[in-house]
């Protein structure tokens, strides 16, 4: 009897609400997110990511296990733009979690500060593929967006943990300004490549094209979310001969087999290029991301000769 | 003095009229210089808050989405309606236009400008619903006597409505438009905030017996559903009826652990049907979830449903009172390789149910299950096979047997083409031999994807 007392009390404590003043629990719906929380969190947060680097973040499963995960979140960071409406919205509501429902405090949309290329203007329709009626949701991949991300993610934080307010402002700045020397780097080793044409297999790289100057004449998608089909391969590889492309860019969750066939009819360096942190081994944090992508770029760029 | 007095009174006389005429001649004047000024005027103004709307827009856009769309000068965008014009109405004969997203040209995309439709009047249809239509067309070939379909049917309509009520709370409604008329499919609140980790549910609703009583036919793997699931579940419609569920998760260090206990009317198709106001039915359900691998998981589930059946004559004792007990048992495996998602897997799946039904003829026990396997083979291939056998529910001496397999293409991810080669060979002798087709196709918003 006093041992199942005992039980029951461990049991309550166990599944009250956690102190106050505790880490906080943050769970990030991608790698990248979670990454630019950890820059911003430091030692005060936990971080969790649902979705894997090298995993398609517009068709997650919605695993009962991730529920478990969401259920203990207080913040919760989402890509936002639509990217995980294909999955994330059953999560929240089987959450059983009120800090982070849409609209809550704990919930963190990190699309709001960023700049977001491709909003459609005009009336949309399926018939253009799976366009996201928000902007392209891959905005992440410019180190611009990084800052306002992080600015994002910063001011959340700082709303729910006031008392560590200056730990994540100053963690933001040094952030900020990290990123920006790297930028700078990144930028120099670009700047001889400036207006390459390149084609990309699905549109995850217009944020980072324009940071970059890279010029996407293509998509071997003929279009979003829908897989290759024969007549637009050929053109595209018409066009690629046309304007002498020579790089193929591919997250690494698309098959390689028709990347592969173009890269063979062309002469084009078929470039597997993580889009996300976590996208290979070698890319695990947020500048590994830039390192890694732009020295694949130029690499392959010597090696094809294309100009 | 009498002269002086008239010259003084027709002076006067004269001068008022002189007067009065003078001013009778300036005062139209005057009044259309001051109704012109004043137009003038309030075109200025209109022009200005035009001017000034039109500016803030773009920072607003600025504001929103990072990217500014300058508009040319002079021209007004779209977006905002020249001034004094209604909001929502454009001139006549005037198409507004839009500029295809950057990057849709060269992909095939459309070119040029695209119709803009109810632009201006967006901003009130923020709060809407998301609105969907499923369709789902069937058709049927080959022999069966004992439950033939239609050759050609357009099945189900279904049209969902879904969105957050407040912060506490979502509604989804669920209608199908059938060939016989108009169904409240589902119909629900969830309240996804209440104290103690209760997920509620409120509404008319799939009841949680099993994995395949829950889905909707768009999301079955097949263009029917399982014998057993005919035999002992209620079929299509199922076990759904007006009432209330709560589900908990249980915590503990292992596993993904949920329990749900559901109270309905009791009325479910042929499965339940209350004759008093107390005849309620109660579903049960444990769901135990665990990942194997990254790629790997398996789902179990155990159910239990009761109510009264139709078996009851009167409202009294008298005739008796004859309830059905029904248990299930469900195991769902699904390998899904994370880099390659998009392009295979395999779910695995299967129920055993059994049922116990009091009727005049006395207890009826009747079991039956389904095993099925379904692989995709590429982004738009899955193929797949089911094994049927079950007793019928009120004789579980009569036993269906069958199985069915099937071939699915999905042009995209809003239509899918399904044929399904379907055998039963019915208790009493009939054997049904059916190549099944099928067409689904979504519009509107895009909805989650079951798992």
């Amino acid at each position: 009897m006093k041992h199942a007392f005992i039980l029951v009390i461990a049991l309550l404590a166990a599944t009250g609400p956690a102190a106050a003043q505790g880490k906080l629990n943050v769970v990030a719906t991608t790698e990248d997110l979670a990454a630019i929380a950890r820059e911003i969190g430091g030692d005060r947060i936990t971080v969790e990511s649902i979705a894997r680097g090298y995993q398609d973040p517009h068709f997650v499963e919605a695993k009962p296990s991730f529920i478990l995960k969401l259920q203990k979140a207080d913040v919760l960071v989402v890509v936002g733009r639509e990217l995980e409406i294909g999955w994330l919205p059953p999560l929240i509501t089987q959450s059983r979690n009120s800090k982070i429902q849409p609209g809550a405090d704990g919930y963190v949309d990190a699309s709001l500060q960023a700049s977001i290329l491709e909003i459609p203007t005009g009336q949309i329709t399926r018939a253009m593929g799976d366009v996201h009626p928000l902007g392209n949701p891959h905005y992440w991949l410019d180190p611009e967006n990084g800052k306002r991300i992080g600015k994002e993610i910063a001011d959340k934080f700082s709303a729910l943990r006031p008392n560590d307010r200056a730990t994540f402002e100053q963690r933001l700045a040094d952030f900020s300004s990290r990123l920006d020397a790297a930028e700078k780097k990144w930028l120099a080793q670009m700047a001889p490549y400036k207006g390459l044409k390149v084609v990309t297999y699905h549109r995850s790289f217009p944020n980072f094209a324009e940071r970059f100057g890279l010029d996407i004449i293509g998509y071997v998608e003929p279009r979003p979310g829908i897989p290759p089909t024969p007549q637009h391969t050929l053109d595209l590889i018409n066009e690629m001969k046309r304007q002498n492309v020579k790089i193929v860019m591919v997250e690494p969750y698309f098959d390689l087999k028709t990347p592969n066939s173009i890269g063979r009819e062309t002469g084009a360096q078929v470039l597997v290029m993580p889009p996300s942190v976590g996208g290979t081994k070698d890319v695990t944090d947020y500048f590994k991301l830039f390192d890694y992508d732009i020295n694949l770029l130029i690499e392959a760029i010597k090696k094809s000769g294309a100009k | 003095m009498r002269v002086t007095r008239f010259v003084c009174a027709a002076t006067t006389a004269a001068m008022l009229l002189g007067g009065s005429s003078a001013s009778a001649q300036e005062t139209p004047q005057a009044l259309r210089q001051e109704i012109d000024q004043l137009r003038r005027d309030f075109e200025a103004l209109k022009q200005q808050y035009g001017d000034r709307l039109t500016a803030l827009e773009v920072k607003l856009a600025a504001a929103e989405g990072g990217q500014v769309t300058q508009p040319a000068p002079g021209a007004p965008p779209t977006a905002a309606p020249p001034a004094g014009q209604p909001p929502g109405q454009q001139p006549p004969g005037q198409q507004p236009t839009a500029q295809v997203p950057p990057g849709a040209e060269g992909a095939g995309g459309p070119t040029g400008a695209l119709p803009v439709y109810g632009a201006a009047a967006g901003g009130s249809k923020v709060f809407n619903p998301d609105i969907a239509v499923i369709g789902d067309f069937l058709g049927a070939s080959g022999h069966n006597t004992v439950n033939p379909q239609p050759s050609l049917e357009m099945h189900e309509s279904e049209a969902s409505f879904q969105a957050v009520v407040d912060p506490y709370a979502r509604a989804d409604f669920f209608i199908s438009f059938g060939e016989s008329g108009v169904d409240l499919e589902e119909g629900y609140l969830t309240l996804t905030s209440l104290p103690g980790g209760l997920l509620t549910k409120v509404g008319k609703m799939r009841s949680a017996f099993g994995k395949v009583n829950t889905l909707h036919n768009h999301v079955l793997p097949w263009t029917d559903r399982p014998v057993v699931i005919n035999n002992l579940v209620g079929g299509e419609d199922g076990i759904s009826d007006a009432g209330i569920s709560v589900a908990r998760l249980i915590p503990n260090p292992w596993l993904f652990l949920e329990a749900t206990g559901q109270i309905f009317r009791g009325d479910s198709s042929d499965v339940f049907k209350a004759n008093r106001r107390d005849e309620v039915s109660y579903v049960g359900h444990v769901r135990g979830y665990q990942d194997i691998t990254e790629s790997t998981n398996i789902d179990l589930g155990f159910s239990y449903a009761r109510g009264h059946n139709d078996a009851e004559l009167g409202h009294d004792d008298f005739f008796g009172v004859f309830t059905t007990n029904l248990y299930g048992v469900d195991a769902t495996l699904r390998w899904r390789p994370l880099q390659r998602s998009i392009y295979h897997s395999f779910v695995g799946r299967g129920e055993w149910i059994v049922s116990r039904r009091d009727q005049l003829s006395g207890l009826q026990r009747a079991n039956g299950f389904y095993v099925s396997g379904d692989y995709q083979f590429g982004r738009r291939w899955f193929t797949g096979v089911r094994i049927d056998r079950s007793g019928r529910a009120t004789d579980g001496s009569l036993i269906d047997t069958g199985g069915a397999a099937t071939l699915t293409y999905w042009p995209s991810e809003f239509s899918q083409v399904r044929g399904e080669y379907r055998r039963i060979n019915y208790a009493l002798g009939e054997t049904a031999n059916e190549l099944l087709f099928q067409f689904q196709f979504s519009i509107g918003a895009h909805g989650a994807h079951p798992f």
